[in-house]
């Protein structure tokens, strides 16, 4: 497995791609750095970009490469090695590979900015390992996506609704559902339902850092709980984990099943 | 039949003792006590029998416990290497001021014990006028230095440090009822249930005070006017400071932080008229100022930074004057829902901004609003605090932006700043 990964991940820092990932982020984050100045407020703005552009970059590659390499794939079975290690070592060459684009891209200019004598440093540690956290969650998603779709458009087309579903509109219907049932006891409920998205879920990790605040604001005893400890924490990082492992396991699972 | 008759004995007896005392005054200097557990005077109630009015009281360290202490003359009293003045939890007044001119200085003062019936207190004043209160540690007393309808009187550079679990068996640290020209600095106040509270106190002032881990408010002002606090610290309080029913309140230089919570507020107005704000720091507490009813009120030079909601306005509040403030990484700037209002909120700095200066005259060109949908959402649903900062709320904000049709649409900074305020 592991010759498997490093083919795979030597494969795709050699790529174009990757470098302009690389550049994308090192661009973003150092001019946001020289035109603020302020470490709080870069690490703010670059939450957005990254709950919402990781995810989206993360899919795309994931199915791209898949369906790029089946060739490659097919010669590999013939081989005599286990399925198993052929899937997973190119799933996680994917995988680090796009995310160390992003911790080099985000990393280096805040080196230079000084993010180690700053008071921000766990703030940016959190940013980053939620960054790594959602590669590692859609490459696996849109992995699986491909192996279950033959037909390449069908494959890209659902991987863009999963993206958008888990970045837009579940968000909106869960806005929805908690105007409509507002009559109800519901923060237990609107708990759940924000741990069941890895995107709500990691942008709930990094509001536990920077808008503790603000969530103070709610009277409910569960939410206060839930934020106002290090159970919040935990909790959300456990089930990122989780997030991780299923759709690994998943892939697994299929590609030991399927036929080629 | 009696009264008559005891009155003029009395008032008799008041005009000879003015009259021993003048004379006393006239030729004699004042002269000074020593209190020493190792000296001659071995309690500082046998010094208080022996004084004459003018006096001073030199009290060395050591330990005093002798019950509810009466100063009825007026007199200075200096603690010397701190001597420790203490109740034993007796649940009674430790010290009483019931004169004029007394000057208390340099005690610790400690353990008046609890009780829910009566206000105990460290340091009473009782009716009595210019009074100075200075140097002294107050530890343990329900109310720390408790001031009834007394006047022109000195509060300064002490410290008060209670032991306050819960709101009823609790007192305040500087408690005043009906007094005027006061004039409180330097002080330190920690865990009481309101830090200072003033009640119907007039034309008094508040300096370089600091207030912090009370329960309830850092400071309370109720039916208070023409008051004045300046370059106060108030932290981790249930509410920095409320301001409750008063007129004239200046506020000015105050730094109010981190005060989280549900109810939790830097700066709390109720029903207040005429009050200026400026040039205070609001930085991370959940609500920087709460208003619930204020009107012509000046808010001026503040920074509001990294709070939860910068400016939460519920309730008719009008002529109000929002300008040249800083609004930095607050969650929420401002929200005001009322849809008739007559307040001004232009010429702000607003971080949230996105606009352009295209003529460069350091004025933003478009006019920025800064009530956002979701804060409307918010305080109608609470729980979908959760989805704060998510992609799709920014969505619908941006689209309420462009065309409001929840928020109100007359509330906008018209000329946003593009750089922050310096002051």
């Amino acid at each position: 497995m592991l010759k498997i990964l490093k083919y795979s991940f030597f494969d795709l820092i050699r790529s174009k791609w990757s470098y302009v990932y690389f550049f994308f982020y090192l661009v973003i984050s150092s001019s946001l750095l020289y035109l603020s100045g302020d470490i709080s407020k870069v690490i703010i703005s670059l939450m957005n970009i990254i709950l919402i552009l990781v995810p989206l970059i993360a899919s795309i590659f994931g199915v791209m490469y898949y369906y790029n390499s089946r060739e490659f794939t097919e010669l590999l079975l013939a081989q005599p090695i286990k399925r198993t290690n052929i899937f997973l070592g190119q799933y996680i060459g994917l995988a680090v590979s796009l995310s160390s684009s992003l911790l080099f891209g985000l990393g280096i200019p805040f080196l230079v900015f000084g993010i180690f004598r700053s008071s921000e440093i766990w703030n940016f540690i959190i940013l980053i390992v939620t960054g790594i956290f959602l590669t590692f969650i859609f490459s696996a998603i849109s992995f699986l996506v491909a192996l279950k779709n033959e037909n390449r458009l069908k494959g890209f087309g659902i991987v863009i609704f999963l993206w958008m579903f888990m970045a837009i509109i579940y968000d909106g219907l869960f806005l929805l559902s908690l105007i409509v049932f507002k009559e109800y006891p519901l923060e237990t409920i609107s708990l759940i339902l924000s741990m069941l998205n890895p995107i709500d879920l990691s942008r709930i990790l990094i509001l536990l850092k920077l808008d503790i605040s603000a969530l103070m604001g709610y009277t409910g005893a569960v939410f206060r709980k839930f934020f106002g400890t290090d159970t919040g924490l935990l909790l959300s990082t456990l089930i990122l984990i989780m997030w991780t492992v299923l759709p690994v396991w998943a892939i697994v699972r299929v590609s030991g099943r399927k036929n080629f | 039949m009696n009264r008559p008759k005891n009155h003029c004995d009395d008032s008799c007896l008041q005009l000879g003792l003015l009259f021993l005392m003048t004379f006393y005054s006239f030729f004699c200097a004042a002269s000074t006590v020593k209190v020493d557990q190792n000296g001659k005077v071995k309690t500082i109630h046998e010094a208080l029998v022996m004084t004459t009015p003018g006096d001073t009281v030199l009290v060395y360290g050591g330990n005093y416990s002798e019950g509810t202490i009466l100063i009825d003359k007026p007199l200075t009293l200096i603690g010397i290497d701190r001597p420790i003045i203490d109740g034993h939890d007796r649940e009674s007044d430790i010290i009483i001021i019931a004169s004029d001119s007394v000057t208390l200085e340099g005690f610790t003062i400690q353990n008046a014990g609890t009780s829910y019936i009566k206000d105990l207190a460290g340091i009473r004043v009782r009716r009595k006028n210019s009074f100075v209160i200075r140097n002294n540690h107050l530890i343990n007393t329900m109310f720390g230095i408790y001031l009834e309808k007394a006047n022109d009187g000195k509060i300064v550079d002490n410290q008060v440090i209670g032991q306050a679990i819960e709101e009823v068996s609790s007192g305040n640290g500087i408690h005043a009822w009906y007094c005027k020209n006061l004039f409180i600095s330097g002080n330190t106040i920690e865990s009481h249930r309101d830090g200072i509270y003033f009640e119907f106190v007039e034309s008094s002032q508040l300096i370089d005070n600091i207030s912090r881990n009370n329960l309830r408010y850092g400071l309370h002002f109720m039916f208070s006017n023409n008051d004045e606090y300046t370059n106060n610290l108030f932290e981790k309080n249930g509410a920095g400071v409320a301001v409750m029913f008063s007129k004239n309140i200046n506020m000015y230089h105050n730094t109010f932080t981190n005060n989280w919570g549900s109810a939790s507020y830097g700066l709390l107005l109720k029903e207040i008229y005429d009050a200026r704000i400026e040039e205070n720091i609001f930085d991370g507490n959940t609500m920087g100022i709460k208003v619930d009813g204020s009107t012509r009120v000046t808010y001026h030079n503040n920074d509001f930074e990294n709070n939860g909601w910068a400016i939460k306005f519920v309730g008719g509040s009008y002529d109000n004057k929002i300008n040249n403030n800083n609004f930095i990484s607050n969650s929420f700037d401002l929200v005001l829902e009322s849809a008739r209002n007559n307040n001004t909120i232009d010429g702000n700095y607003w971080s949230s901004y996105t606009g352009y200066d295209l003529d460069k005259n350091g004025i933003g060109d478009i006019p920025f609003r800064p009530v956002k949908l979701f804060s409307y959402i918010v305080s109608r649903t609470p729980e979908s605090m959760v989805l704060l900062r998510s992609l799709f709320i920014d969505i619908i904000d941006f689209s309420e932006k462009v065309r409001p049709m929840f928020t109100p649409e007359n509330v906008m900074d018209h000329a946003p700043l593009m750089n922050k305020v310096v002051y």
